[in-house]
Formats: C-alpha cells, structure tokens, sequence
C-alpha cells in the first residue's frame, strides 16, 4: 500500500507500487523473469544459474511449469537445488497468463520464499514454456532473460515479440548445433541488434560450457547494480517504497 | 444494486481480474478425467450443480460479508471465517479458498485501496473477501452474491473450454442458460446478509470434495485446482 511516512520502522508490510513497476527495495531480493519458448533451454539455463551462482548468492526459484512440477522437480532431482528453495506455481494451461497478466500465484510464491529463506538475495522465475508473445509483468520481476535456440530457426530474432525485443538479455543457446540444424549465426546476431538496440544478446552453449558463464557474470552485474540503486535510496528519500 | 454502482460489479465478476482464479478448475479437471464431464450438456449439468451446492455457499457467506463491511462490523468477518470452515469439509478445498481470498486481497489493495484489507488476516476465505470487495466498491449484498455465484460457475466454464476444446460459444450459451438460476441463487443467497453466520446455508457437493482431494493428489495436472 503506498504510504508517505518514513521507513524507520521494521515491521513487515505489503509494498505495493502504483506505478506498475517493481521497485528495488533495500534488503529484498533481486527478480528475474526467463522466459522462452518449448524447449530453448530455460531449465537447463537455470540449473547452470543455480550451479555458478549458488555459493556466492543466497537464491531460490519459481517454476511456472504447464505440467506444475515437471521443472521443480528437475531442479530437485539434479541437486541444484534443495527442496525448500523451490517452488512450483500451477498456471491453469496458460503459462503466459501467469507471468504477464495475472500474477498472482507467482507473487505469492516469491513472497513465501522471502518469508521462509532469511536474506534471499536472488529469486530466479522460470515461466513455462511459451510462445514469441510472452513477456513477464513489470509487476512481478525487475529483470528478464528471454532464451530462444537456434534449433528453432535463425529466423527468430527477426521474427521479434516483446521476448526477443524488450527482454533485458536476450540468451541464444545451443549454439553447438547451429551446424547441424543450418542456423546462421551471424544472422542471428544481425537480426538481434535490429531488434534489440543496446540490449545485450549473449550466445550461449551449456554443453560446452556448463556454467553459462556470461549469463552468470549478467546476473552479478544486475545484482551489483541493484544494491548500488538500492543503496542509494536508503541514503536519499524513502518515501516511494 | 443500482445504475451508479453496476460498471463496478463488472470490474469484479471480470474473469479478466487479476486475482489468481486463472488457474483454478474449480473441480472440472477431475471431473473431466473421471468422465463425469464430457461435452457441453454435462458441463451445464456440472455447472448447475456446483451453482446450487458451494455456489450458493460463498454466495450467502459474500452478501453476509459485504454487509458487515458496509455496517462497519469488520468484526464479524471473523465469525464468518469459522462459519465457512465448519462448512468446507475438504482440507484440500478450505486451503484453495484460503489462497485465492489471500490473492484476491492482494490484488484489492491496489485495486481499492481501504483499511479493512489490513485486518482481514494472512489468508481469509474467498467469499469473504469477495464480499468485502463488493462493500468496498459501493455494491450492496445481492451483488455480492451475484458476483460469488458467477464466479463459482465462469471459472469451470473456462477451464472446460481449455481442457475439452469445447466450443466456446455453446459453453457460453450454456452460461447465459445458467443466467436465471443464478439470479434466484444470488436473491437466496442476499436473504442472510444480516442473518446470524450460524444461520448461513450449508450445501455441499461430497463429490467436489471427494474430487478436489483426489486432484491435488496427482502428480501432472494443468489446473491448481
């Protein structure tokens, strides 16, 4: 609830923004959204996240899975994660919906995580497995990784939608089989800085390399980021948390 | 309800509002992989039931919440609370209202902001804050109830079509045939705004809660419940 007096109390409440847009608070944690299309990599990106990020950063996860716990449970059973830092949200067969405009079943798990992993710093919501339109809510996320593969055409950062336009990384994975499936990369590349402006694309093989070292290096930046924002404003006014 | 106040109702009974009912079946998945619910005569005729039974249920428990906000007797929510769960036989159902009430809270705060958000608890019923959504809006009890009632059967006639394929013009035509009994359930359900809470109806469908206990059970599903 948007209230004018100052943070010099402790008590846990509801911040809700009215403007749409997640803010950054002091103490909260970093979210990031990615999302993509069927079978891109979105899990497999994860479980590299959780894996290069997990003993420097306290982070937990959401899946929005169209099966609820197919993508918790890969998570689970792998090791990258153990269970109470895992959450599945079931998305009524509409895995777009659930991050974009109805998101409150991915809020309340973010907000479960919060209150049962003391001083999480990064919480990771991987979306189900979607199409070109999907995007995440500002509402729910401060950042988004959208993972699109060259198996599925180099023709799709040409193809664009708020995913491969907006999303602030763009990851082309699998670049390993760009040979094989006849992707162009360079094209791929070309089409992405058409779309894309200055917002990074990165390209990315977890095979050969395991711990999706550029996405991970993206996220510590994001992270480092955040609590120079965030301490900013807990110099400054504190009137708009 | 009166002309001033019904763009509100609206709002609020929009399947559009974000307040997390999306994912939620209410009961059809399993019904349609029990068979029970196949084409669109048996989805009306599931539809029907679930309007009599725990339609008219969160429909008495809204009007009666709405009109305890309305009177300033916030206090009386409380009670409702206990009512309700002493008439939610499935733990697995008690808990799915629980969280689309903690939901649609959530969404009411920004949506109209007041301060009875602030007392209702972590994770009050569904109907009751339903209700006090309506209060809150400027809609009195029968709308409230109205609200309650069409979201008790708009959801499954949703999830139907996701599920089924059905054809979403005769689900919906199967709606607007629904249309007249859940005005009479909503003019029922307004009868206990004001009512003791002991005194709010009882109706219960065994195989709801029999199905909504078996469902969270499974292992892949597509609905939360």
């Amino acid at each position: 609830m948007p209230h004018d007096h100052d943070h010099t109390h402790d008590h846990p409440h509801p911040h809700v923004d009215t403007a749409g847009v997640l803010p950054r608070e002091p103490g909260r944690a970093l979210r990031i959204g990615i999302g993509g299309p069927v079978g891109s990599g979105k899990t497999a990106l994860v479980a590299a996240l959780c894996r290069s990020l997990g003993a420097e950063v306290n982070l937990a996860v959401v899946t929005n899975d169209i099966y609820t716990t197919e993508d918790a449970d890969f998570l689970l059973r792998n090791g990258v994660l153990p269970n109470e830092r895992v959450r599945a949200v079931e998305t009524g067969a509409c895995p777009h919906t659930a991050i974009r405009d109805d998101i409150s079943a991915n809020l309340e798990a973010l907000e479960d995580l919060e209150e049962s992993i003391p001083g999480v710093e990064l919480l990771l919501v991987e979306s189900g497995g979607d199409n070109l339109t999907a995007t995440f809510s500002r509402g729910l996320v401060h950042k988004q990784i959208y993972v699109v593969d060259v198996a599925g055409g180099d023709k799709v950062p040409r193809k664009g939608g708020p995913g491969v336009t907006r999303a602030d990384l763009l990851v082309i994975n699998k670049t390993d089989l760009a040979d094989r499936v006849n992707a162009d990369l360079s094209v791929m590349d070309r089409d992405s800085r058409a779309q894309r402006g200055d917002l990074p694309t990165v390209f990315l093989s977890l095979t050969e390399d395991p711990t999706a070292a550029p996405v991970a290096a993206w996220v510590r930046g994001c992270l480092a980021e955040g609590a120079a924002e965030t301490s900013g404003v807990a110099s400054g006014t504190a009137a708009t948390g | 309800m009166t002309g001033e106040t019904t763009a509100a109702l609206l709002l609020l009974a929009d399947g559009r509002l974000p307040a997390g009912g999306h994912a939620h079946s209410g009961g059809l998945e399993p019904s349609v992989a029990a068979d029970r619910v196949r084409d669109v005569a048996s989805l009306e005729t599931f539809l029907r039931g679930r309007a009599m039974t725990s339609g008219l249920l969160a429909a008495a428990f809204s009007a009666s919440a709405c009109a305890a906000v309305l009177a300033g007797a916030n206090g009386r929510l409380g009670v409702l609370e206990e009512e309700l769960d002493a008439r939610q036989p499935s733990p697995v159902l008690r808990q799915t209202s629980r969280k689309l009430g903690r939901q649609l809270v959530r969404a009411m705060r920004v949506i109209r902001p007041h301060d009875c958000w602030v007392g209702l608890g972590r994770s009050p019923h569904h109907p009751i804050v339903l209700g006090a959504a309506a209060a809150v809006s400027g809609l009195r009890p029968c709308a409230a109830a109205l609200a309650a009632v069409h979201d008790a059967v708009a959801g499954p006639a949703t999830a139907a079509v996701r599920l089924l394929g059905l054809d979403p013009f005769a689900t919906h035509a199967a709606l607007a045939r629904l249309g007249p009994l859940l005005d009479a359930i909503a003019a029922d359900a307004e009868r206990y705004a004001d009512a003791d809470p002991a005194h709010l109806p009882a109706g219960s469908a065994p195989l709801l809660d029999l199905a909504a206990e078996h469902h969270a059970t499974w292992e892949v599903r597509l609905f939360a419940s």
